[in-house]
């Protein structure tokens, strides 16, 4: 497993990582390397440089203002999964700590994952479900990239190879309201065979007054399940209402592999949002 | 009594474990020696086809690519890549150790690439151009059977590498005909690959002043692979020192003797510098023997009390591309272990090993015995199913008595001892089968899929005696062992069983302890070096302690028996007068005594001359086992299965095995555990898989799934003792008892969770997919 020859530098400020990688073609950002690096070892990816965020300052942690959470892009997945200031946002937590094994935890990065869209990664689950924005950093200065045109085809998002995500953010909503993710790993890699992050919001009557759901791992790109979420406003949430009315996810088109048939990924879909849903719904309930 | 606490039976901690823990082991690839070259593999991307070209013009115009080598540079200086298991003439495949000219499975290496460093090497490989014209490839066992399959070898005249035909005998007919029922199975038992945590390693280093090969590999047999590099190369066998430095696990693919083991030396010689290799892991898994790879299609006759009368059918093993070192034999075991621990009256089973084009298939962990076991227990549920009678009280009806002993069964297999009742009660009671039969009974009134799996095992170990070893082979089965007292008193123990993670150091060391009464700490293990153990052959087969053990205990025996008469010498005593306590030689009805180290001295010193003896205190013993043992077990578990996605989950695990005396009940756990893992992972998740092309889609642990610790509960150890009359230490072998027991085991309680639904069959790996279809299709 040895890669192609690459140049590597380890900018000290945003400003010269930015510069470094917009000036030679071809380079790429390196947040965690748990994507890149092993690409990089099959040959799958090549890069003359490496561009290393891991010494540029201010990247990491998470703070709150006014309900408003931002995280971030090179906060680790262990760091997502242990933060106190999450403590009541499960869909973080909980999809933190799904992801791959412990070591890859300690090293790979929120953002890092997201930009790479693997069409299994967890992340991008609760990050279409929170309705979250993405900032990131280029040449041209800072831009704000709403959830919903992030992930703009499979491995492939909408920041530029010269675009470093600095941040994550997104509004939790406390009041009668709840998150949760839920998934099926794929027995050796841990990436998700279907993944389902939801949040719920409840009205005073305790039926559902608002649902948001992201799906991942099931289509190339994930996505929310917009039919499903309209089919749920108004509904009681108990698992007997609740199931017949997860049985289906129009937006399902499913991948296939080794692991798993496109049709049972669907099915899992439908499976999982009933379960993330039952979780966030209880959860908003508390 | 003995005067010092006895070393044998506690759980000591492995002394192997601090430098490995710690980062202070060599291992193959840590090794440097000046002026040392790097070897990188040119592989073939297609299952079948001919080399029109090789193009290296590229590869060698990078400055510091030494060389690049194809067959050709090799013809008519080497021989064969090794192998033990010949099929017959017509049906054995001459495998080249680089490809003449053909290719027969993705990843054989086609040419090798030399440079000064290691990138380099990768680098200049993949610029070696190869153009493939592609042939068409057969992958499945069953498909290559058919008479229009596409051959692997176009001057064979069929895919067939070994047939063992079966009789047809009119004992089967009759008791077919007599039987109250017949089930019939077809069974897989998927390709496995067994990943050892550390990959193939070769560092060569030829020296031309001595003219001596040194190879260092990372072997389970540093003898065989002296044998046969010699034979391969031509060079005689005085001229070769293997080491097996410390070798990060083998499961059985590190006993096969590969092409990159012979190339090396080649290189190494031809350019008079040391070269290395070591594989990535994705050449680990498209170049490393796989193991299993059965299909089972079996009938058994029973009678309505439980009884299992016969079994007739065939089992085809998937050998692969080529006839690996022992691969076309280890199917062989598969019939000759079906009994089971239970009488059949008769089997009739017929063996056919097939060529395909994928990686070659060999040993791993159980080597057709996990395959036997597994088909054996899968009928016992059946016939349970059918008569509607509890599974554990089929194989209690089927047991062989614990008066039968020694017993020969229907394939003429010789059982040294056995307490079936033992262990399956011991297991009942630790387990609480009613218990848990009540709380399962509980759980399907709610819906809930809860099963509970048993199986009940035994398997062949200790293999040997000699006269069944190969002529290929030019070694018989026997183990040596060498112990040397140094004037110190402290004691040097030489074995011929290389460990790779078993911790011989440790238990062999306990054994010295106990003999001389000195600390295990005193006591050096030396093993892996074929200029420093005169003879060995390998652990494989559950030998380590069994056989290799044996020697090791002879010997020590012989230097006791030597001390006792040089002490006797000394206090003036006839030997008979003296006995050794533990610690001291002392003089019956007297107070006169020796210290053990105080008669190690004497005995170099040599002082006062002792008639009729020679100086020094040292021996070596070699045990020839008369016959192989048969440890067995119960296992039992319970699964819950979630029935909207399939998924599985183990909820317990109880083992209660019998290997006979335990030496180190640690290191038997660990070797318990292990191996129950690794039964685990087959039932549960693993499985190599090629397309329809021969592309391996399982080339990295990414898709290769490996069973992990958090899919599983605490798993719940206990033993029964049964010891072997068949060799001193009453061992009876413990390396792969885990592995049989545990993949039928789990399977066991799928199926026993899901047949309330219908479901009668799973294969394996039993994926959240397979089982979510198969209720789907029972539902229908």
């Amino acid at each position: 497993m040895i890669p192609e020859r690459f140049d590597y530098v380890a900018p000290r400020s945003l400003a010269e990582a930015v510069e470094r990688v917009a000036k030679t073609p071809g380079a790429k950002l390196l947040g965690g390397g748990m994507s890149l690096i092993p690409a990089l070892k099959h040959r799958l990816a090549t890069a003359p440089l490496l561009v290393d965020l891991g010494r540029v300052p201010d990247l990491e942690g998470v703070s709150e203002r006014r309900g408003r959470i931002a995280i971030g892009g090179r906060t680790t997945h262990a760091a997502l999964a242990a933060a106190s200031e999450l403590e009541d946002v499960h869909v973080i937590r909980e999809t933190a700590g799904a992801i791959g094994d412990a070591q890859v935890r300690n090293r790979g990065t929120i953002g890092g994952s997201l930009v790479h869209a693997d069409p299994a990664a967890d992340w991008p689950a609760a990050f279409l479900a929170l309705d979250g924005e993405a900032i990131v950093v280029g040449p041209g200065g800072e831009r704000s990239i709403p959830a919903d045109r992030f992930f703009t085809g499979m491995l492939a998002s909408a920041p530029r190879h010269d675009e470093v995500l600095t941040e994550v953010r997104f509004l939790v909503e406390r009041k009668r309201a709840g998150t949760a993710y839920t998934k099926m790993r794929q027995a050796a890699s841990g990436f998700a065979i279907a993944g389902v992050a939801a949040q719920v919001a409840l009205d005073r009557k305790g039926r559902i007054e608002r649902a948001a759901l992201g799906i991942t791992g099931v289509n190339p790109v994930p996505f929310r399940a917009r039919a499903l979420e309209q089919r749920l406003v108004g509904q009681t949430p108990d698992a007997a209402t609740l199931r017949p009315l997860c049985a289906r996810i129009e937006e399902a088109d499913p991948m296939a592999d080794l692991h798993a048939s496109g049709p049972y990924r669907a099915h899992l879909a439908g499976v999982f949002a009933l379960r993330a849903l039952l979780s966030a719904c209880a959860r908003a309930a508390s | 009594m003995p005067v010092r606490p006895v070393s044998v039976g506690e759980r000591i901690k492995r002394r192997e474990d601090p430098r490995l823990i710690r980062g202070l082991a060599s291992y193959t690839d840590d090794l440097k020696l000046h002026g040392g070259l790097y070897a990188s593999f040119v592989r073939s991307d297609y299952a079948a086809g001919r080399i029109e070209r090789i193009e290296a013009s590229r590869a060698l115009s990078r400055p510091g690519v030494v060389a690049v080598y194809t067959f050709e540079d090799l013809r008519g200086t080497v021989g064969r890549t090794p192998c033990v298991a010949r099929p017959e003439a017509g049906r054995d495949a001459e495998h080249p150790l680089l490809a003449d000219g053909r290719v027969r499975w993705v990843g054989q290496p086609i040419a090798v690439v030399v440079a000064e460093d290691r990138y380099l090497a990768r680098d200049a490989a993949l610029d070696v151009a190869v153009e493939i014209s592609p042939t068409p490839a057969v992958v499945d066992p069953r498909a290559a059977l058919a008479p229009d399959a596409p051959r692997v070898y176009a001057d064979h005249a069929d895919n067939i590498a070994l047939h063992v035909p079966a009789t047809g005998g009119p004992e089967v007919q009759k008791l077919f005909a007599e039987a109250d029922g017949v089930v019939r199975l077809e069974l897989l038992n998927q390709r496995l690959a067994p990943v050892s945590m550390e990959g193939r390693a070769v560092l060569a280093h030829w020296d031309e002043g001595p003219q001596r090969l040194t190879l260092w590999t990372s072997t389970q047999v540093p003898h065989l692979v002296k044998q046969s590099v010699a034979q391969c190369l031509g060079i005689a066998e005085i001229r070769i020192r293997v080491i097996a430095p410390e070798v990060g696990g083998g499961f059985g693919a590190k006993i096969p003797v590969y092409a990159e083991e012979c190339l090396l030396p080649w290189i190494s010689r031809k350019l008079r510098r040391p070269v290395k290799w070591s594989e990535t892991r994705t050449e680990n898994l498209l170049g490393t023997t796989h193991g299993r790879g059965h299909v089972h299609e079996i009938e058994a006759a029973y009678r309505k009390n439980g009884e299992l009368l016969a079994l007739r059918g065939r089992v085809i093993s998937d050998v692969g591309a080529y006839p690996s070192f022992f691969g076309a034999s280890i199917a062989t075991f598969t019939p000759l272990m079906m009994p089971g621990c239970y009488h059949p009256k008769a089997i009739d089973v017929e063996v056919v090993c097939v060529y395909t084009n994928t990686m070659a298939t060999d040993a791993y962990r159980g080597a057709g015995r996990p395959e036997a076991a597994y088909t054996v227990e899968r009928v016992m549920d059946e016939i349970a199913a059918a008569t509607g009678l509890d599974p554990v009280e089929v194989r209690r009806r089927n047991f062989i008595p614990k008066d039968a002993f020694p017993f020969t069964t229907a394939t003429g297999a010789i059982y040294d001892s056995g307490d079936y009742e033992l262990a399956l009660a011991k297991a009942l009671e630790r387990f609480d089968y009613a218990g848990a039969r009540a709380r399962q009974a509980k759980a399907r009134a709610e819906g809930r899929l809860v099963g509970i799996g048993v199986a009940t095992f035994t398997e062949i170990c200790g293999l040997g005696p000699s006269t069944g070893a190969s002529p290929i082979q030019r070694t018989g089965s026997w183990e040596s062992g060498v112990v040397r007292v140094e004037p110190t008193g402290n004691v040097v123990i030489t074995t011929g069983v290389s460990p790779h993670g078993q911790g011989q150091e440790t238990a062999f060391a306990q054994l010295a302890a106990d003999a001389f009464g000195i600390d295990v700490n005193d006591v050096e293990v030396l093993h892996g070096d074929t200029d420093v153990v005169t003879h060995g052959v390998g652990t494989f087969g559950s030998r380590g302690l069994v056989v290799g053990g044996t020697a090791v205990h002879m010997a020590l025996e012989k230097v006791l028996a030597k001390a006792s008469r040089i002490a006797a010498h000394l206090l003036d005593a006839k030997p008979e007068q003296v006995h050794f306590d533990g610690e001291s030689f002392r003089v019956a009805q007297s107070d006169r005594k020796l210290g053990f180290r105080q008669v190690a001295e004497a005995a170099h010193l040599w002082n006062v001359p002792i008639p009729g003896e020679e100086p020094g205190l040292e021996a070596v013993a070699r045990f020839e086992p008369t016959g192989t043992t048969f440890p067995f077990g119960t296992h039992f578990c319970e699964v819950e299965i979630d029935a909207d996605t399939g998924e599985l989950e183990l909820i317990r695990y109880v083992a209660v095995d019998d290997a006979g005396r335990i030496v180190n009940p640690l290191l038997a756990d660990g070797q318990r555990l292990g191996g129950i893992v690794q039964g685990l992972g087959q039932a549960l998740c693993e499985e190599v898989v090629y397309d329809e092309s021969g592309q391996l889609l399982t080339a990295t642990l990414l898709d290769y799934a490996l069973p992990k610790a958090q899919m599983f509960p605490r798993i719940e150890l206990d033993s029964t003792c049964t010891p072997t009359q068949l060799n001193p230490l009453g061992a009876k072998g413990i390396g792969e008892l885990g592995t049989i027991g545990s993949t039928p085991c789990l399977v066991s309680a799928a199926l026993d969770a899901l047949r309330p639904r219908g479901v009668t069959h799973l294969d394996m790996p039993m994926k959240p997919e397979r089982i979510w279809r198969a209720l789907q299709e029972a539902a229908r």
